[in-house]
């Protein structure tokens, strides 16, 4: 899986990974990097919650919580 | 009806208060805002400061409007206005306009950003920001205690160094830093010495650009505000901040010709040298989260890698497939039976206690041969039904809020929103939604200011819509009563008390079940649309302080709810006295009105005297058990009534069977919210329509529950 790049939602529990891209130019891509997701920006997903949907990702020393339709717009390469 | 500005609301689900006004008591007076990133301490620094009492808890998006305050220090005054916390002032959300709107407008003479020592890297972001709009910030690192205790270590005046402002670390729940965060300020404001805070260059295209346009923009402002910011939101194309101007400054920055005209040059400029507009908050994010992370990595040491080990594993036992929902569960059912089984006995005391004063009262009016009537109206009326609601709500209250605000300092809450998300999103709902649901557990006019946490218009009013749906703690002991009365009676000792819990339990999910089904019914029909996307922060755990929170809770919470009920119950018990004693005819006016509702009551499984009672508590939920005692009382011969096991023998003489109980418990959680709820949705959505429906939506769904339970029942000749 080496640099190979994949969306978020698909990193396995406990990889990490740095940003590549955002896939989407609206609010989404605001918040995202008012969170301070930019490119080459380190994530790790934490767990999961009971249903699977949403995920909690370690985000520059901060747990945050996105569903799937944030984290499959963020691209990421191991 | 579809989805557009006008049905939603867009337009005016803006914050209304607009700018504070902020009065001072002499010139010499400074205004100081305070910002910061969510749930960093930031109230807690407000409270300590200014003595006053904020609401605190350990979630984000506790504070959603301007508050202010003062302090006294070095012979001047100080009015601080806490402003919402935000991640960013790029005015994404109405908290971050709210925010920016301070910082730029309200010309506070400085600026504290409140920081959370245990993430500093992210939270250099607002302060960054923040210093591109004034020079006169002061950086306060907050929770230094919790960082220490995770062995994170901060260099302040590497830091202070880095930014070129003052920079000053506290721990505002003890207290410690607070004088030298007041010096600073002080300090700063007296203009000791000129700033010289760092200013970020964005290389060579961007400040090229810059260039060709702030003179412009210099000449326009006359110095109102920092013109290297205003032209970088130009360049930007924020279309907030122009809005903003033309608001605050009355002032149409694009109408002034030589500033359209440079930006069009600066836009060229940004377009030859290969930054087209769409990249251009790209860049410059980029650059202020690189700034971030190289002052991040020369001031904070970590002094051991798994700094938050112990979060992380309580998480995954909080928020796992396997246990997050039933602990979940286990922990609501564990706050309500310490309420029921921790209620009873205080209760039953005060109750003796206060009708002992009312018995003494009697005779004080017999002896000083008082009119009949007087003596009915004061103590029967007033008095008794006061009685009624302090010793009924009192004890639970007591012990219900102090709980549930640990559990909210603690930061659980969060995580059960986390837990509960997927079913807001099949709702299509804000994950949200969950947080402002939990408030509503406390009060649901708090629970529907608390929607302002949700930034998407759709979303938030189907939450505004929804709240009532969940029990406030007017209608809890409503509740408790009629469980405690009849369903758990059989039952005896610890048995009782947890049949009774379960029974409440029940009905709270059955609470989160209609919520959720008509946030859905709401998405599928009048407010159409998809859930937005959103992330929710899960803060890490702290430790609560125990003694201030059932301090803070007895006294900020209780008391205040407790006022508004009895305000409210003396003024009811009046009218239900007079209403059972004056005649008209044969009957009293009670029975007359109550016989009117009777029919219809019946059809929905209650009667005349409760649907009555119910109609008169809309000013407060508190009073409508009180009420229906009442009614029977004067309308029946039975007065003593010291215990619930005497009251269920009234209650039961007046026609009661499980069945009027299930009905009542069922349009106790299922009606009109109440006056003060009615007010607040008015004024969040600034719209009547909205309100009656939100009035309109409980009620209906209540009459159609209780409906339907009340004759399927019959029906089947249960009851």
């Amino acid at each position: 899986m080496e640099n190979k790049e994949i969306s978020l939602d698909r990193l396995p529990i406990g990889t990490r990974a740095s940003v590549t891209s955002i896939r989407s130019n609206g609010a989404l891509r605001r918040r995202m990097l008012d969170l301070g997701v930019i490119s080459g920006t380190e994530i790790e997903p934490l767990y999961t919650s009971p249903s699977g949907n949403p995920v909690a990702y370690l985000i520059r020393g901060a747990v945050i919580a996105l569903r799937s339709d944030v984290s499959s717009k963020i691209m990421v390469s191991a | 009806m579809g989805l557009s500005g006008d049905s939603t609301g867009t337009g005016v689900l803006k914050c209304c208060d607009g700018i504070l006004q902020i009065e001072k008591d002499s010139e010499e007076d400074r205004v100081i805002a305070l910002a910061g990133n969510p749930n960093v301490g930031k109230s807690t620094v407000f409270n300590q400061l200014t003595g006053l009492n904020q609401h605190t808890g350990n979630w984000p998006g506790k504070t959603v409007a301007n508050a202010q305050g003062k302090y006294y220090y070095g012979g001047k005054n100080y009015i601080l206005v806490d402003i919402p916390g935000t991640y960013s002032l790029m005015a994404n959300s109405e908290e971050e306009e709210i925010a920016r709107d301070f910082i730029c407008f309200g010309e506070p003479d400085a600026t504290v950003v409140v920081a959370d020592a245990t993430c500093l890297e992210r939270n250099l972001n607002l302060v960054l920001q923040t210093m591109e709009i004034s020079k006169n910030v002061v950086l306060c690192v907050n929770l230094l205690d919790e960082a220490k205790r995770k062995k994170i270590r901060i260099r302040l005046d590497v830091v202070s160094e880095k930014l070129g402002i003052p920079v000053v670390g506290t721990s505002a729940r003890s207290g410690k830093g607070l004088n030298s965060l007041m010096e600073a300020v002080s300090a700063l404001t007296s203009q000791k010495s000129e700033p010289h805070p760092l200013v970020i260059t964005y290389g060579e295209e961007i400040e090229k650009a810059v260039s060709i346009l702030e003179p412009a923009v210099q000449k326009a402002l006359q110095g109102k505000l920092n013109s290297r910011w205003v032209a970088l939101k130009l360049l930007d194309g924020d279309s907030g901040i122009l809005n903003a101007l033309k608001k605050h400054l009355q002032y149409d920055i694009l109408a002034n010709r030589e500033i359209t005209e440079c930006l069009e040059k600066a836009w060229e400029s940004l377009d030859e040298s290969g930054i087209p507009r769409e990249m251009f908050r790209d860049k410059i994010v980029t650059k202020i989260v690189q700034t971030c992370e190289e002052i991040g990595r020369s001031a904070v040491v970590y002094e051991r890698q798994e700094y938050a080990a112990r979060d992380r594993k309580i998480d995954k036992i909080l928020t796992s497939k396997l246990t997050g929902i039933p602990i979940m569960l286990l922990l609501l059912c564990g706050i309500f039976w310490l309420t029921i089984t921790g209620a009873n006995y205080p209760s039953e005391l005060i109750a003796n206690g206060l009708f002992w004063v009312e018995d003494r009262l009697s005779q004080i009016f017999t002896a000083a041969n008082a009119p009949l009537w007087v003596k009915g109206l004061l103590i029967d009326g007033c008095y008794r039904t006061l009685a009624w609601v302090v010793s009924v709500m009192l004890p639970p209250m007591a012990i219900f809020f102090p709980l549930f605000t640990l559990l909210e300092d603690l930061g659980y809450l969060p995580r059960v929103a986390f837990n509960l998300d997927n079913f807001f999103r099949k709702a299509c709902a804000h994950g949200k939604q969950s947080l402002s649901m939990c408030m509503g557990f406390g009060c649901n006019a708090c629970g529907v200011i608390g929607c302002r946490i949700i930034d998407s218009p759709r979303e938030r009013l189907i939450a505004i819509l929804t709240n009532n749906f969940v029990p406030c703690n007017g209608r809890f002991p409503t509740l408790i009563a009629v469980i405690t009365m009849f369903f758990a009676g059989g039952a005896a000792g610890t048995f009782q008390s947890l049949v009774s819990t379960l029974m409440l339990t029940m009905v709270i999910v059955l609470g989160v079940v209609m919520t959720l089904l008509i946030s859905k019914l709401l998405s599928k029909t009048i407010l159409k649309g998809l859930p937005s996307s959103f992330h929710l922060e899960l803060p890490p755990y702290r430790k609560p302080q125990i003694g201030k929170v059932i301090v803070r809770s007895i006294f900020d919470r209780t008391l205040f709810v407790l006022r508004r009920a009895a305000a409210v119950a003396a003024p009811a018990g009046l009218v239900i006295w007079l209403m059972a004693n004056l005649k008209a005819g044969d009957s009293s006016i009670l029975a007359l009105c109550a016989d009117f509702l009777d029919p219809f009551a019946r059809l929905i499984g209650l009667d005349g005297y409760i649907l009555m009672a119910f109609i008169l508590g809309f000013p407060a939920n508190e009073i409508v058990v009180p009420i229906i005692i009442m009614s029977y009382m004067a309308t029946g011969a039975l007065t003593d009534y010291e215990s619930l096991a005497q009251l269920h023998t009234l209650l039961i003489d007046h026609g009661w069977t499980w069945l009027t109980a299930v009905c009542v418990m069922l349009f106790s959680l299922m009606h009109w919210p109440c006056g003060t709820t009615c007010l607040t949705i008015k004024k969040e959505t600034q719209s009547m329509k909205w309100t009656l429906l939100a009035f309109a939506l409980p009620t209906v769904t209540g009459l159609v529950v209780c409906f339907c339970v009340a004759n399927t029942a019959r029906f089947f000749g249960l009851a």
